[in-house]
């Protein structure tokens, strides 16, 4: 153990540059982030993860934010374990039929100001999921969505893009 | 010892490959309940279609497979549960999704379907739901100083949801139940009737972690059916895109029960690996899982220019460094503390749900479906199967290192191999049904199809998970509370590929 800690010590990080706003996501954002809530938060957002339905693709790729490539909490975003303690929602997937209670259950545990990112292609619309008798549709069908990721999934390159604009959001806007 | 096709004896039906499926009585229908009962045989499957049902089931010798079909003029079949419990939650979805009715079955509460839907039987006679949700009965435990804990479907980590059900007594599990569904999306409904295109499409996106090893099994049971055969190039392209995922979900794992045990310098080492392996396969196929780049006939596209380069050179650095994370695993006596010894898994009950990968191979179970069913081109390729009997957390993370290590000489030998030629063969529009497998690092995943001109008529796909999730309730029993996470992590069970 005390070799591999020595070298972490001597070696330089492998966290690389953030990327790029990326315009195509912020075209979407539907509300920007008001500069009053902004303001109050700074730059510090706690994010709650919701699976409404995934095929667990985009899971993978939001874990990948939290290693040393992508680092995400240099940001000041950091994943938590209570929607009580979130500003902001991470939700992937169609909308499950199955899920949509527990989804919505989870937004009213949610405390305002909040904002939910809709992650993948499937959030977006239900993508290649919709029109079944499981799924209820894209996220936007069951709760209020303020900014899409796409891709399928959204490389973690891309999900940064996203959570960055949605800090910046009010500026961009 | 008897074959499986003298045991069924029933009528072969014809242009199904590349093992055979048979109509059988319902009286052969018991007595292969009663083989796998007594375990001389192992339920690979069991599914639903229109006023049937389909059972694949293999026998002492691994290439002794059959597909049992029964038909159910009446909407009833003798349960197989009743004789060999594995079966049971097959039967639980069949009964939910198709109404068919399983006579004699020891649970007939429903699976999948968690009275959200606005049809029952959404696969079979599709009639409205009941306007008031049924109330699910949990299992009764009783005992003094016993109280509950749920837990889900929402869950604290980034993790897939699923409800758990734990009965505790202090800090003892004494039952755990899980009530599974709530990622259901209607695959196979949606398979029903579509282009094997746009069937591929789905069958990559049934569990993301294992979008390879899925279309790799749909790809094969497409194959069969149509009677082709992909080009050699092909086959190592797929193989060589499944040694990757599996890298790359075997490093995730190891990190990540490490972390569970609250020792997060592997979780760290062990993500940098992962991503290394992930920016590989981007480089070298165009997408960091891999989706859609296997289909029937053959892969989608031709592996970049600097693919061998970046995978021989990414494959050097692993070599390097993984073996000091399992030199860092195996000599930190805290975390052996935490991994050693709990959540137990007895080889009896591996050998009986026949679970696969991980979970089977550690508790003696040795069963492997690149080495037992010998798909191309590991038939032609040098490698062996680890297999431990401890059972424990311990033992499913020891399995993973020994494959990680088995996969990095296969990646090298695919490379080396790498045929030249044609990546796809065309897929006509022919009729025909066909069973696959692939490994997937989960274990073995089954595919099922029925083609009807060029259409899907039926698809079936099973995950590993179905014959894993179980075990699961029985290796937490007796453990504390705060393992769960643990032992649930050394399953990694898949909540999609289960849910459908």
């Amino acid at each position: 153990m005390r070799r591999t800690l020595l070298e972490s010590l001597t070696h330089g990080p492998l966290t690389e540059a953030p990327p790029a706003r990326d315009d195509a996501a912020l075209a979407e954002l539907a509300a920007s982030v008001e500069r009053a809530a902004r303001r109050r938060l700074g730059r510090s957002l706690a994010i709650r993860e919701v699976d409404a339905g995934s095929c667990n693709g985009c899971e993978l790729e939001i874990h990948a934010l939290n290693n040393a490539f992508y680092d995400l909490e240099r940001f000041g975003l950091r994943f938590v374990a209570s929607p009580r303690h979130a500003d902001v929602l991470l939700v992937t997937g169609p909308v499950t039929r199955n899920m949509r209670e527990a989804l919505l259950r989870t937004y009213n545990a949610t405390p305002d100001p909040k904002w939910v990112v809709a992650v993948g292609a499937c959030a977006k619309d239900g993508g290649i999921f919709a029109g079944g008798y499981a799924v209820a549709g894209g996220v936007g069908a069951v709760v209020p969505v303020d900014l899409h990721i796409p891709g399928c999934p959204p490389t973690p390159t891309q999900l940064l893009q996203g959570l960055i604009g949605l800090l910046e959001g009010g500026s961009a806007a | 010892m008897a074959r499986l096709t003298d045991i069924a004896r029933g009528e072969p039906v014809a242009g199904h490959r590349p093992w055979p499926r048979v109509h059988v009585t319902p009286q052969a229908w018991r007595t292969l309940a009663n083989e796998m009962a007594e375990a001389r045989a192992t339920l690979l499957g069991l599914w639903g279609d229109a006023g049937a049902v389909h059972m694949a089931v293999m026998g002492e010798e691994p290439r002794d497979i059959i597909v049992a079909s029964l038909e159910c003029p009446d909407g009833t079949f003798a349960s197989v549960g009743a004789l060999h419990p594995p079966a049971i939650r097959f039967e639980r979805a069949i009964r939910s999704l198709f109404g068919l009715e399983p006579i004699g079955a020891p649970d007939t509460r429903p699976w999948l379907d968690l009275g959200f839907w606005e049809v029952e039987h959404p696969l079979g006679a599709r009639t409205p739901a009941p306007a008031t949700r049924r109330i699910y009965e949990f299992l009764p435990v009783e005992g003094e100083g016993l109280h509950q804990i749920p837990v889900g479907p929402v869950h604290a980590g980034i993790i897939e949801p699923g409800h758990f059900r734990f009965t505790a007594n202090g800090e003892t599990v004494a039952r755990l139940e899980e009530r599974l569904g709530y990622v259901h999306k209607g695959i196979e409904s949606l398979m029903a009737g579509t282009t094997v295109a746009r069937a591929a499409q789905l069958a990559g996106r049934t569990s993301g972690d294992s979008t390879v090893a899925y279309s790799i099994a749909f790809a094969h049971a497409v194959e069969a059916a149509l009677d082709i055969a992909p080009p050699p190039r092909a086959q190592y392209l797929r193989a060589l895109m499944a040694e990757l995922e599996r890298l790359a979900n075997h490093f995730g794992d190891i990190g990540a029960i490490c972390n569970d045990a609250s020792f997060s310098l592997m979780h760290a080492h062990c993500g940098i690996l992962r991503e290394r392996v992930l920016r590989a396969a981007a480089t070298a196929f165009g997408h960091r899982l891999m989706m859609d780049r296997v289909v029937p006939g053959g892969v989608a596209a031709e592996l970049h220019a600097e693919g061998i380069a970046v995978i021989r050179q990414t494959l050097a650095e692993l070599r390097q460094r993984f073996p000091r994370l399992v030199e860092l695993y195996d000599n930190t006596a805290s975390l052996m503390d935490r991994t050693a010894a709990t959540g137990i898994v007895s080889a009896a009950l591996a050998r009986q749900f026949g679970a696969g990968g991980y979970v089977g191979r550690g508790s003696g179970r040795n069963f492997d479906a690149r080495k037992n069913l010998a798909y191309a081109p590991y038939d032609r390729l040098d490698f062996t199967v680890p297999v431990l009997d401890a059972g424990d957390v311990n033992a499913r993370v020891w399995i993973r290192i020994r494959e990680v290590e088995q996969s990095f000489a296969l990646i090298e030998q695919l490379v080396a191999q790498l045929p030249d030629g044609p990546t796809a063969v065309a897929v006509g529009g022919g009729s025909g049904s066909g069973l696959g497998f692939a490994e997937g690092f989960r274990g073995d995943v089954l595919a099922w199809i029925r083609l009807d001109g060029g259409r899907v008529a039926r698809c079936h796909l099973r995950d590993p998970s179905w014959l894993q999730w179980p075990l699961l309730e029985a290796a937490i029993e007796g453990n504390i509370v705060a393992d769960f996470p643990l032992c649930n992590k050394s399953f990694n069970c898949s909540y999609s590929g289960h849910d459908l």
